[in-house]
């Protein structure tokens, strides 16, 4: 299936979780942010939270900033 | 009035420095960390932003340590409340904390604060139970509705931000100062230390600052010299000045000249 991330057409295995998205991509999830859909997706749901095609998924961290 | 009893104290938090800093804008992560570290400053501000994907890209919080700071998530760039907004919930689920500077620009050229975005968005975050820091026009009537609406500090701009214009208009900080209880925090168009040190002579709580140590030819000088000018300037105004008299006024006595 396809989903959007962070504003790219990616191609990611049907049934994954947030919390897999993450580990494929080598993200640590202590330090980011997820939403889907426009809506955050809590920490403690990235492992049952699943993905479906088309869905829309900002992963967000901390940078440098004023 | 010594500094070890002089704490400032925002969103229930206590805090010994009152110079908060930016992590933007330096040449290299290790130069944020030294500066950081030299400058005191217990509050930093990061920015919200998407994740390089590319995986061997280092982070900024690798470089921190984040026992030592309190993270200050800003939501710079966003130009409506709902993004301001929608940026804050994702730096709280982040950062597991809820302090943010709400910045709500209305402008690219001037990125002087939109105020009636401002208003709408810190309502919605401080219902959500966010401390909200907002950056905003030296005004005293939006710093007046900031307070009511329940923002943990108010933070007029002293010039445009990145300007290093200095405090453009200290009659507004201290008519501000004068009609606001929480704490006022001079954020953005600070230049140099004389103008940290001015700022806080005012009476203002703090100063938060970024490019005027990012950008210096030696920021890690600047960091150092940002943090005695806060420091004395905090001191100078607890102290008291002497009133200006348009005459001379001679410290040696007059009695027993030689004749």
């Amino acid at each position: 299936m396809r989903i959007v991330l962070n504003g790219d057409s990616v191609e990611t295995a049907d049934g994954g979780t947030v919390g897999e998205l993450l580990q494929q991509l080598g993200i640590s999830r202590e330090r980011v942010a997820v939403e889907l859909n426009a809506d955050i997706v809590p920490k403690v749901d990235y492992d049952r939270r699943p993905l479906s095609d088309s869905d829309k998924i900002e992963i967000v961290h901390f940078v440098g900033g004023g | 009035m010594t500094q070890s009893t002089d704490k400032l104290i925002i969103g229930g938090r206590e805090f010994s420095s009152r110079l908060m800093v930016g992590t933007g804008k330096y040449a290299s992560f290790e130069q944020t960390a030294r500066a950081l570290e030299v400058s005191g400053a217990q509050i930093i501000t990061v920015a919200v932003r998407r994740v390089n994907l590319d995986r061997s890209k280092e982070s900024l919080l690798d470089y921190i340590d984040l026992k030592k700071y309190t993270l200050l998530p800003n939501t710079a760039g966003c130009y409506t409340a709902d993004d301001a907004v929608r940026t804050c919930r994702l730096a709280r689920e982040a950062g597991m904390s809820d302090f943010v500077k709400l910045e709500v620009l209305g402008d690219e050229k001037t990125l002087f604060p939109d105020n009636e975005e401002l208003l709408k968005a810190a309502k919605i975050l401080v219902a959500e139970g966010f401390t909200v820091l907002p950056y905003c026009s030296d005004d005293v009537i939006v710093c007046k509705k900031l307070e009511d609406i329940g923002c943990a500090a108010v933070m007029p701009l002293g010039a445009p931000i990145g300007s290093g214009l200095g405090i453009r208009n200290p009659y507004n900080i201290r008519i501000i100062l004068e009609n606001v209880s929480v704490p006022v925090i001079v954020d953005a168009g600070v230049g140099s230390a004389s103008d940290a040190a001015i700022a806080m002579e005012l009476g203002c709580a703090g100063v938060l600052m970024n490019t005027a140590i990012a950008g210096a030819q030696d920021p890690i000088a600047m960091a150092e010299a940002m943090k005695l000018a806060v420091i004395a300037g905090r001191l100078s105004y607890k102290a008291g000045r002497i009133p200006r008299k348009l005459y001379a006024n001679a410290s040696s006595p007059l009695d027993g000249m030689i004749g």
